[in-house]
């Protein structure tokens, strides 16, 4: 039995929330280098640059990179072989999301009730998904997700007989029509299969893919590649400006699905890739 | 170009789509629930908080200040969900309005009428957007959290001319 204290996932989470918010990493630095490398035109340069400055600006004074600090979205993977003591975990995840937010001086974007909206204060509810693992696996994910690109997200329960041109037509038509609102240049996660709840989670977990450690699948890569290159020639550039950075990203998961379904679902994110997988 | 606030909307006729602009003076942030509840009290003749006539509105909710400075992360908000209060706030005279991203038609249309711009700010860039602002105090709505209305002093705070009064519009002109 791995045995992990119920503290220690508090105080864990309350740092990841802080430090994905605030500190830019490498990869997104990196991001930014190369797109502005490759931009010709001067605006889109121009914007890249203060975007990089803003990451810089974020940590030098740990503020947040973007005041939306978003929706806390946590991915609890565990083992039936692991004892959380002194607390039930969920509780401790609920702690640790509300010590961040409120620490971090991070902004507070949840409502209680959709209708009548008023503020819980204190950014909870985060959303929890929970699978359960054999072993003493135990792992937390945890990302801060944005709602400005959250809304330009797209969920289509296609026909097989659309197939994959169907498919990439529905990616390139909803990048298009989001245009400038998700922040581009954007990360694009595309799930496909499963059925109408699980292609929108599908589509959640693309967008962490690269700390998913799924095993590279060509083919995959393939479809990824000309899906991407489809969209940064949109021509909707850093912000919507222009240029040939639309898109960062294209990450794609697939899962089976019922033989009269092809179930699409597109999350789009924004430029200020914010997640986090804390390992116990 | 450089502008200070309350602005003159004659010095708006020189301006063009894709064109930087440098606001100095005191801009106001409404997002979408200080929209709604500015739009009740106009429908109902009661006082606003501030005086809309030349005024800049800037779609955004700020992070909160951490002690010892002066504000937290505060980047523009997706303009098209104001879209529907926006014909009746340019009817109040307010001279610009920043956001990001695609305006309706009505509200394009609405823009000219009113002789008023709308300008997109740096998405996702709030620290950034935030170093140019002097002072920010609560003016109206503190009940609603990041989404009251703010007061915020500016000094050159620099956004790009999405919409100008001759119906350009640079997210459509590429």
């Amino acid at each position: 039995m791995k045995k992990i204290s119920y503290n220690k996932i508090i105080n864990s989470i309350r740092d990841s929330i802080i430090e994905i918010n605030c500190v830019p990493s490498s990869e997104l630095l990196n991001k930014y280098v190369s797109a502005i490398e490759n931009e010709d035109n001067e605006l889109s340069k121009k914007v890249l640059r203060n975007l990089k400055e803003n990451a810089i600006i974020a940590q030098e004074n740990m503020i947040p990179i973007c005041q939306d600090t978003g929706t806390a979205v946590v991915f609890l993977n565990i083992g039936t072989e692991v004892v959380i003591e002194g607390g039930y975990i969920n509780e401790a995840i609920f702690e640790g999301v509300r010590l961040g937010y409120q620490e971090g001086y991070l902004r507070k974007s949840i409502v209680g009730n959709p209708i009548s909206r008023i503020n819980t204060g204190d950014n909870l509810p985060p959303i929890i998904h929970t699978n359960i693992l054999k072993g003493d696996i135990f792992n937390i994910i945890i990302l801060a997700k944005g709602a400005g690109s959250e809304n330009m997200s797209a969920l289509k329960m296609m026909s097989p007989s659309d197939g994959l041109e169907g498919i990439k037509n529905f990616v390139v038509q909803t990048v298009k029509n989001a245009g400038a609102n998700p922040c581009p240049p954007i990360t694009v996660g595309v799930g496909i299969g499963s059925n109408f709840e699980g292609v929108a989670l599908l589509a959640k977990r693309a967008l962490i893919k690269d700390i998913l450690d799924i095993p590279v699948d060509n083919s995959i890569t393939a479809i990824e590649t000309d899906i991407k290159n489809k969209l940064n020639s949109l021509n909707i550039g850093p912000q919507g400006f222009g240029g040939k950075t639309s898109v960062f990203d294209v990450a794609i998961l697939m899962e089976p699905c019922h033989i009269a379904s092809l179930p699409v679902a597109i999350n789009i994110n924004c430029h200020v890739i914010r997640h986090k997988k804390i390992i116990f | 170009m450089k502008l200070n606030t309350p602005i003159d909307k004659e010095k708006l006729k020189k301006l063009k789509s894709g064109d930087e602009l440098f606001i100095s003076g005191v801009i106001y942030t409404a997002r979408d629930s200080a929209h709604k509840l500015l739009i009740e009290k106009i429908n109902n003749n009661l006082p606003l908080p501030f005086d809309l006539n030349g005024a800049v509105i800037y779609y955004a909710g700020p992070s909160p200040t951490k002690p010892g400075n002066v504000v937290g992360s505060i980047g523009p908000t997706t303009s098209y969900r104001m879209d529907k209060y926006t014909p009746d706030i340019l009817k109040q005279g307010v001279a610009i309005l920043i956001g990001k991203g695609l305006r309706g038609l009505l509200v394009k249309e609405s823009l000219i009428e009113h002789s008023a711009i709308y300008c997109a700010a740096l998405g996702g860039a709030g620290a950034l957007m935030g170093s140019k602002i002097k002072k920010i105090t609560v003016v109206a709505f503190p009940e609603l959290g990041p989404e009251a209305i703010f007061k915020l002093e500016v000094e050159d705070f620099p956004v790009i001319v999405v919409n100008d009064l001759n119906g350009n519009d640079i997210y459509e002109c590429h």
